[in-house]
């Protein structure tokens, strides 16, 4: 540590600083934004409660979806006929309830309610017109699955919006299609079958059950993958690569070449005055 | 005369003196003359404190021993380090070679990180070696060389006018015009004859950029499962999916041009008007299945990607590439963005076997405009 | 003859043979002597040098495992993935390169960031170029061979990064040929011929292969040796400083100083460029997957360098016209032509358009302080914000997605700031040149405020200056102040206005003229000590003007 201390007045002491803080700070960056994340297990069979699940949806929901869950022109929309699946992938991922009329909903956490809670409003929502149920551990197992599909599928249907490397993107008017890398197999599964907000719906008779199995392996081994090649720069593509090229590559090296063509310095010890009382820069 | 060194404000200066030099500051380098004929007088030697320091003219020398030399010293310990750590490091990109293997993502994953943080070693060794060998062991020497003038001289000029006019009198060139006038008429053909060759390229486009693989009858399939499709299994409203024509599912050629987009409607949201271009008719509801279930062209009319983002709340078809925006419920007629007109509707039918399929081929060319697209 | 050094016989006897057949003594003497100037920024050309001469070396070793074919194969191959997907070839020999190769992932990714490197570089380097002056006389023509050298390390890249046929650059070819296709009267022909019929075709990947292994990159190598050797013959421009004339180089000899920081420059690009491709992923194809036309993903966009190309396209309102059975789509053609029209066709025609405004015909081997060229730098930024708007542009979509602004606000905000943008940089810039240019007369006249406050025997306060030095005083005292052209109303003794200034011509000569010719003059007695009345302040320095009441040196400081 004194020998660090002892040469800190060292020109070379500034650009060493420099150059760990650039190193800290890359490093820190490329593993914030990492593509990963794990997939969580798959739901047990739920329990009926839908006296349970009306309450909580009196107290919590029908202000904006209205008694009965017909809903209301301009704030929510009727969830008659939407299904437990709907309910079930818009507040597991924490999308409802909404914070505000309007707004993009976007996955939030810490959900609010437990999984019981979510089954229990669930069952009283498709008991009150039917639609999707929600998908059991075994229909969105991916033991099996063929990933050679799966892409198929995705690249043609899914990657437009969610991004061939699952960053997700933008839609019109403030919209965007979220990332992919939280998402649990059984919200994947949901989210084709019920179309949730903006997304198209991708019902068995077009995508079956099969095939959202396959789907839904592509994009686990997809998230689950290492980056072979380095830091995965968000795998957002030649954007980030730009910018790493120009800020990290150029700018190091500018630095670099400023180093080489420094003018020499005279060595600090030997621009120390002398003992003899003569300074070493004069005469 | 009492000297004055100005450190960084610290104390309040006597009266000042000539340096002001900051400490390490570079000393003044010894300043020889370059590789030109000279022409600059050689200055007496100035103290180390002042000017610059030149060396006479007769003795133009590059200084054969380093500045300080116990710094060198200290110096050349580091260079040689990391000389050491470069060779260490290419043995282990080597090693790494040999040792680590291939064929799965995580094994690259390991090579790919070896070799490189070995090879970064080695490189970065050798190159933090190298500058410090130049700056710190090196003697520092400034060099001044004369520019000639690269304008010839007129003498220079006339000699060459001189020569080129004999040479061009001596050619006959000047003499004997049918001579040249024939020469050039000769390498004409010869120089075109390049371009010519080039006309086997490709196929003259004619009349396919008009027309795709669709026809009537021809099944909507699913593009990757490849199944087709009735309007009973695609009707769960603001429903979309990719479709390619059956027969011709892994031609990219016909798929360039024949990838459609199918989506469903709620009932009563679907509301083409019956447009005509031209003579033409381009879009009307009887193209659609059960008035909600429509297909149109998933190439985009600007420059030709997939327009795939459809979304079921706004209905609008948004195109990734450049965010032309086609409005699916109206005919996908263009409300934002660079693409000149809508995408163009594939008429469709069911068979008899109660499949989706192609009412006829496009009325209207797919994909990005052309000249002669009318 | 050295005193302490010994050649080794076996070198001294090579150098003979070869000298022996190629007179090669006293050429090899006056080169390795040559001089070099000593500045950070005129190593950014050697930038692009070195990672040219690396993306030779790594395409060399991909060259030899890369198919350059169209024809469909099942995949079985390290990425399981993918496999029994049809790809062609070249995706499945790139994916063979990354995963069943070793060292291949790494050397394809240094490839890729050296080519990235190598077009940022060139921006750079350019910018250097146009700021500092360096393209004129007697260096228009390695300016014009600079451009060249732009335009096909543009074509290279695209071409390069579209090899492996993958979905992202494929939807990049797509572009490409609907562009071409759009191209009046001759497109569609334009695009059958490129790509042997219909799009995608099974031509143009072994065409774009024959083109970017062996036509362009041997361009490139006769246009970066003429560039080198022009360079050379003139020798370097160099910046001012003390003693620095138009007449002379003051640097360091080329054996052994320049060669060996050359040599340290080199290891450092290769490191630079090896530490990103460990740590750094670039271009991973295989979450792409192999190109279809059916399939696209968001945030498509090409590499960097045609990120202005992108931006224009999605800039562009829709504008078509049909008429008598023909369409133009403008809204195709202008992005497609105009932006590098005016940025390659602007930097080429500048050099001539500044002799033309300003007069001046001298040669010019010292860099100008962009600040000393007003007109010329605001310029220069205002091409920069141009491409710059028309950069950030063909990234709307990721900005959107980052900066959660609506993805249509984005292109209007981008709409509006592509005229605005300039003219304000343009505007203001002009107005910090020549406010630096004060400054600069400031400190030439007056000397560097010390910050050391003094009062004198008469009470009065008064803030030492320093004057500059002569080394600091060569910095700044050198500008080129452009002659001033005859006016338009100036006339001869006869009556008779200047023959240059006539015409609408001549009229925009002159406006451009005196534009060009705007600068802040300074005066110096060459002492840089100033003229200020010495109440006001005081010269310091040895033998320099007398302070009031000061009688002379060894004066005790208060309060020391």
């Amino acid at each position: 540590m004194s020998w660090i201390i002892a040469r800190r007045r060292r020109p070379v002491a500034g650009y060493a600083a420099l150059l760990l803080g650039l190193v800290v700070v890359s490093l820190v960056y490329g593993s914030l934004t990492r593509a990963g994340g794990s997939a969580q297990a798959a739901p047990t069979s739920a329990q009926q409660d839908i006296a349970a699940g009306k309450t909580l949806f009196l107290a919590n929901c029908a202000t904006c979806h209205g008694m009965g869950a017909v809903g209301n022109p301009g704030v929510a929309p009727s969830l008659i006929g939407a299904g437990a699946a709907a309910v079930d992938f818009q507040m597991s991922t924490g999308r409802m309830p909404a914070k505000e009329v309007g707004a993009e909903n976007a996955r939030t956490s810490p959900v609010k309610f437990s999984q019981q809670q979510i089954y229990e409003i669930a069952d009283y929502v498709a008991s009150l017109g039917g639609g999707p149920p929600i998908p059991d551990a075994q229909q969105v197992s991916t033991v099996g699955a063929d990933t050679a599909l799966g892409y198929q599928l995705f690249s043609a249907n899914c990657s437009q919006c969610h991004n061939a490397g699952l960053s997700g993107g933008a839609l019109t008017y403030g919209k965007f299609a979220p990332a992919l890398n939280q998402a649990t197999p059984t919200q994947i599964y949901e989210a084709m079958l019920t179309g949730p907000e903006a997304m198209p719906v991708f019902a068995d008779g077009a995508v079956p059950p099969q095939a959202k199995r396959d789907i839904i392996a592509y994009i686990t081994a997809t998230r689950a993958e290492p980056n072979p090649g380095g830091l995965s720069l968000g795998r957002t593509g030649p954007i980030t690569e730009g910018l790493v090229i120009f800020l990290g590559g150029m700018g190091v090296l500018v630095l670099m070449a400023m180093w080489i063509t420094a003018k020499r310095r005279e060595p600090w010890d030997a621009a120390q005055p002398k003992d003899t009382g003569t300074s070493g820069t004069e005469h | 005369m009492s000297d004055m060194e100005e450190t960084e404000g610290a104390e309040v200066p006597e009266v000042p003196a000539a340096p002001r030099r900051v400490i390490g500051t570079p000393p003044p380098s010894p300043r020889l003359l370059g590789s030109g004929d000279g022409g600059a007088e050689a200055a007496a030697q100035e103290p180390a404190g002042g000017g610059v320091a030149v060396v006479e003219h007769e003795g133009d020398k590059l200084p054969a021993e380093s500045d300080y030399p116990s710094h060198a010293n200290n110096a050349e310990k580091i260079v040689v380090a990391c000389f050491l750590i470069a060779f260490v490091a290419g043995c282990g990109f080597i090693a790494a070679y040999v040792g680590l293997g291939v064929h799965s993502v995580d094994k690259v994953f390991r090579s790919n990180l070896a070799l490189g943080l070995s090879l970064s070693v080695a490189l970065l060794g050798l190159g933090f070696g190298a500058l410090i060998w130049v700056r710190q062991l090196m003697p520092d020497v400034e060099m001044i060389e004369e520019r000639h003038d690269l304008r010839s001289t007129d003498a220079e000029r006339a000699a060459f006018e001189e020569y080129f006019e004999e040479g061009t009198a001596s050619s006959q060139f000047a003499k004997r015009p049918i001579v040249r006038r024939t020469l050039m008429l000769a390498t004409l053909p010869l120089a075109a004859i390049p371009i010519v060759v080039l006309r086997d390229l490709g196929p003259l486009p004619g009349t396919s950029l008009r027309t795709t693989v669709w026809s009537p009858g021809r099944r909507l399939l699913v593009y990757g499962t490849n199944t087709p499709l009735t309007p009973a299994a695609f009707s769960a409203p603001g429903s979309m999916i990719t479709i390619v024509p059956d027969g011709y599912q892994d031609d990219l050629d016909a798929l360039a041009k024949a990838a459609v987009i199918l989506i469903k409607f709620r009932p009563g949201e679907l509301n083409i008007p019956t447009t005509y271009r031209g003579g033409t008719l381009i879009g009307t509801m009887n193209w659609t299945v059960d008035n909600s279930i429509v297909a149109y062209s998933k190439i985009c009319t600007h420059v030709g990607c997939p327009v795939a983002l459809y979304e079921q709340t706004t209905h609008h078809i948004l195109c990734p590439c450049h965010q032309s925006t086609f409005d699916a419920s109206t005919g996908a007629t263009v409300i934002f963005g660079p693409a000149p007109h809508p995408l163009p509707q594939l008429p469709l039918t069911t068979d008899s076997a109660g499949y989706l399929v192609a009412k006829s081929d496009f009325t209207q060319p797919v994909g990005p405009s052309f000249w002669e697209r009318g | 003859m050295s005193e302490n050094i010994d050649i080794p016989k076996a070198l001294s006897g090579t150098g003979s043979w070869l000298d022996d057949r190629f007179h090669g003594a006293r050429g090899l003497r006056v080169f390795m002597r040559k001089v070099f100037p000593d500045h950070w920024s005129f190593m950014l050309g050697e930038i692009a040098l070195w990672s040219f001469v690396i993306l030779l070396l790594t395409g060399t070793f991909l060259a030899f495992f890369f198919v350059p074919s169209t024809a469909p194969v099942v995949y079985h191959g390290s990425y399981v993935k993918l496999n029994g997907i049809e790809m062609s070839q070249a995706y499945q020999s790139t994916l063979n390169i990354s995963f069943d190769i070793r060292g291949g992932l790494l050397l394809r990714e240094i490839h890729h960031w050296a080519a990235d490197l190598f077009m940022a570089a060139i921006i750079i380097h350019m910018l250097r170029i146009f700021f500092t002056g360096a393209y004129r006389k007697p260096r228009e023509v390695n300016w014009l061979i600079g451009i060249a050298l732009f335009t096909l390390g543009l074509l290279e890249g695209l071409f390069g990064y579209s090899l492996p046929d993958d979905q992202l650059s494929g939807a990049g070819l797509r572009i490409f040929e609907g562009a071409l296709q759009g191209i009046p009267i001759v497109g569609t022909y334009l695009a059958f011929f490129l790509f042997g019929g219909p799009f995608p075709g099974n031509s143009i990947i072994p065409r774009m292969y024959i083109i970017h292994v062996l036509l362009i990159p041997g361009l490139i190598l006769a246009l970066i040796t003429a560039h080198l050797f022009i360079m050379v013959h003139q020798k370097h421009t160099q910046m001012p400083g003390k003693d620095v004339t138009e007449k002379n180089v003051i640097g360091q000899p080329f054996f052994p100083y320049f060669m060996a920081k050359g040599g340290a420059w080199f290891f450092f690009i290769f490191a630079a460029l090896a530490l990103l491709a460990t740590f750094a992923e670039i271009n991973p194809i295989w979450l792409y997957g192999p190109y279809t036309p059916v399939a696209i993903s968001s945030a498509s966009q090409p590499d960097f360098y045609m990120g202005i190309l992108e931006g224009a396209l999605r800039m562009m309102p829709a504008w078509e016209w049909n008429f008598l059975g023909h369409t133009i789509s403008f809204s195709v053609l202008i992005p497609f032509a105009l932006p590098l029209t005016i940025i390659l066709g602007g930097a080429a025609f500048w050099p001539f358009f500044e002799q033309w405004a300003t007069g001046d015909r001298s040669w010019h081997n010292v860099n100008d302080r962009p600040r000393n060229a007003p007109i010329r730098t605001a310029t220069g930024m205002a091409v920069v914000v141009f491409y710059g708007v028309l950069w950030a542009e063909g990234a709307n979509d990721v900005i959107a997605d980052y900066t959660q602004i609506p993805l249509y606000t984005v292109t209007w905000i981008s709409r509006v700031l592509i005229f605005v943008g300039p003219a304000v940089a343009f505007y203001v810039t002009r107005r910090i040149c020549l406010g630096l240019q004060r400054q600069d007369k400031e400190l030439v006249e007056h000397g560097l405020e010390t910050g050391i406050i003094r009062q004198l025997p008469s009470g009065e306060f008064i803030e030492v200056e320093r004057p500059l030095d002569e080394e600091e005083l060569a910095k700044l005292g050198v500008k080129t102040v452009p002659a001033l052209l005859p006016a338009t109303e100036a006339v001869d003794e006869n009556g008779v206005p200047a023959p240059q200034t006539r015409g609408v011509m001549g009229r925009a000569r002159v406006i451009a003229n005196r534009a060009f010719a705007e600068t802040i003059v300074v005066e110096t007695n060459g002492h840089g000590d100033g003229h200020g009345p010495a109440e006001e302040h005081a010269a310091v320095g040895a033998g320099q003007a007398e302070l009031p009441g000061d009688g002379g040196d060894g004066e005790e400081p208060p309060g020391s």
